[in-house]
């Protein structure tokens, strides 16, 4: 699974090259521009009017690049090579030693009782998350697309919790959600309902954190989908119409192939954003109660990496993390290719 | 081999027809027709938008009534739905207790600083991506573009290392620097300078305008929306960016605002909910107020990967 991002890598590296050192610039001149045909190469010390042109269109966009791709492999590329390497050894983010330990941090992974608690919650917070919002939000597009009185005042105000930071979110929430004193007790305790405890048992925290994390990113998924709605061609629409489909039949045969760009873009990325969250959950539980109980991947590899100062078991849940995350999404890939050959 | 195919499938905009002038044929269409439905779609409509607004107005109302109670009407059954008596004492309490107006200056210069970082190194990348011509141009698309795969939680440790081996913790630039690379912004920008009118360019060239000078002269005025667009995302991403400002700084010296609730949340919490609803609340109104002045162009750019690739 690696392999393309490892050659990005060595792409990128190779271009900088190219670019910091001109005198290979030349060299390579020949594949763009080409020599004029028959005629003799340019003279060594004056180059031609139009060559020197090239020579400084292609400085400029060293220059004009070469900062954001200096970051971006400093940053991004180099830190991705450097926790495969981190994975095998027993670093702990501090101390200056660091020793080799081969797969004993993997080995540790898949054996460990905690793993598959974590796992779970990470696949039940993603399902959930992704499932629900995406569901909704094309339900509520489908509702909103019409002409309505006050729609874009709801759109708007459907869409205000994503520009909220998560942490604020969050912590506005675990009030919501208090037990005692919460919104959510006062309403079920008016309805004479019991509150669960959301701080103390574990489902029900998971519970919670879902629910806002939902809250929170429910805009995106309905904004695109109604856009996407608006974009689309009414006329096949009445055509079945016409022929006498039944509106489900519509809905399924006619409306959801024409979203399915919009369904697969979407579950790519609200798939990547929620498998990453670590605000809210930061912000609501530290990952607990009883020890794990919202813990996902992404808050193990903070917790191990950070508080129990594991960074090479960090690492490693990282990289387990980041491998499965590839899986994903080259499956989603080939099924929604599959889905658009049919 | 998974990345480009993703890569390839982004950059082809699921609903963007061909042409602007079909586009707009589209919209009118949809406008014309889909508006024409039942009256029971009407009232189910009313009835989802009404739902809709409770779920997510109901939840900000008890924020902002707790932020103004007194903490005894806070810890009492059943709840009170209104503030009585009203008062500002956890406001004064959270702006004075705790140095909320570091954590607000902190946020607002690494905002400040790595928005304007950001939207310059996107614009210029994506204007060398897209108007100039050099060998290996597509392979630094890609390498620009690929970054987007990476999750930020891959690439913490790795980067927390180096940052503390320089000693730039505690300190801006080891917020701002490691989070400066743009990847989506180039992306944006680059296909908004390829969609310009080819002719323009093609007449500013002639007529002698360098390359600085026709990015600042034609092609930047006539990308305006989608500039501001992606100004706007990158300042509301900035603003609400926690893990990594969070690993980053112990105390209120560079802390940003999200950051410094979540240590007023430690010391608080549960026990004091009055002065943490009223420092999230004071976390939440500038963005929202951001979001209220400018929301159309805010959708735009926070939706632009799906609509406009």
């Amino acid at each position: 699974m690696t392999p393309p991002y490892r050659k990005h890598v060595g792409s990128g590296a190779r271009l900088s090259n190219v670019q910091s050192t001109q005198t290979q610039v030349p060299d390579r001149s020949d594949e763009v521009t080409g020599p004029p045909a028959g005629g003799p190469p340019p003279p060594v010390g004056e180059p031609p009017h139009r060559s020197s042109g090239r020579r400084w269109e292609w400085t400029l966009a060293g220059l004009l690049l070469a900062p954001n791709l200096v970051l971006l492999i400093v940053f991004t590329y180099r830190p991705l090579i450097d926790n495969f390497r981190l994975s095998f050894t027993d670093w702990n983010i501090s101390s200056p030693t660091i020793s080799w330990v081969g797969f004993s941090n993997y080995i540790e992974w898949f054996t460990r009782d905690d793993t598959k608690t974590v796992v779970l919650n990470t696949v039940i917070f993603t399902v959930a998350t992704v499932g629900i919002s995406m569901s909704l939000g094309l339900l509520l597009a489908l509702l909103l697309d019409q002409r309505l009185k006050g729609r874009n005042l709801v759109r708007s105000a459907i869409f205000a919790p994503f520009v909220i930071s998560g942490a604020a979110i969050g912590i506005a929430f675990q009030f919501v959600f208090d037990p005692s004193f919460g919104l959510v007790q006062d309403v079920l305790a008016r309805l004479g309902i019991a509150s669960p405890d959301f701080y103390q048992q574990s489902n029900w925290a998971l519970f919670m954190v879902t629910v806002t994390y939902i809250w929170k990113n429910l805009g995106y998924s309905f904004v695109i989908y109604l856009a996407a709605l608006q974009g689309r061609r009414a006329d096949l629409d009445e055509a079945a119409e016409i022929d006498g489909a039944s509106s489900w039949t519509r809905f399924r045969r006619v409306l959801m192939p024409q979203l399915r760009p919009t369904t697969f873009f979407l579950s790519i990325t609200v798939l990547l954003s929620s498998v990453q969250v670590f605000d809210i959950i930061y912000a609501m539980t530290r990952g607990g109660p009883v020890g794990n109980g919202t813990t996902t991947l992404v808050f193990q590899v903070y917790q191990e990496t950070f508080v129990n100062q594991r960074a090479g078991y960090g690492a490693t849940v990282a990289t387990v993390m980041f491998l499965v995350l590839l899986v994903v999404t080259v499956f989603q890939v080939r099924v929604m290719d599959k889905g658009s050959r049919k | 081999m998974s990345a480009p195919a993703i890569v390839g499938t982004i950059d082809e905009p699921p609903t963007a027809p061909p042409s602007r002038r079909e586009r707009r044929a589209d919209q009118n269409r949809s406008e014309s027709s889909s508006h024409n439905r039942g009256p029971l779609m009407t009232t189910a409509g009313y009835v989802g938008m009404t739902v809709a607004l409770l779920i997510v107005a109901v939840p900000l109302f008890w924020i902002i009534i707790t932020s103004f109670k007194e903490r005894g009407d806070i810890y009492v059954r059943p709840a009170q739905w209104w503030p009585n008596p009203a008062t500002t004492e956890n406001y004064h309490d959270v702006t004075t207790r705790i140095p909320f107006s570091n954590y607000f200056r902190n946020s607002l210069i690494i905002t400040g600083v790595t928005s304007t970082v950001k939207i310059v190194l996107g614009v210029i990348s994506a204007y060398a991506l897209s108007l100039l011509r050099f060998p290996g141009r597509g392979i630094v698309f890609l390498v620009v573009i690929a970054a987007l795969m990476v999750p930020n939680q891959i690439t913490v440790i790795s980067n927390y290392a180096l940052v503390a081996q320089l000693g730039w913790r505690n300190t801006y630039q080891g917020i701002i620097i490691p989070l400066a690379g743009v990847a989506f912004g180039t992306f944006l920008m680059r296909n908004q300078f390829l969609s310009l009118p080819g002719e323009i360019i093609e007449a500013a060239r002639l007529d002698g305008a360098g390359p600085l000078k026709l990015l600042w002269k034609v092609v930047l005025p006539m990308s305006w929306p989608t500039l501001v667009a992606f100004s706007l995302i990158t300042v509301v991403n900035e603003w609400n960016e926690y893990l990594w400002p969070f690993l980053m700084s112990d105390d209120e010296r560079v802390a940003p605002l999200p950051v410094g609730l979540t240590q007023l949340q430690n010391n608080d919490g549960v026990t004091n909910w009055g002065p943490v609803m009223a420092g999230t609340v004071l976390a939440m109104v500038p963005i929202l107020v951001l979001f209220l002045v400018l929301q159309r162009q805010m959708i735009k750019g926070l939706t632009a990967g799906a609509l406009k690739g």
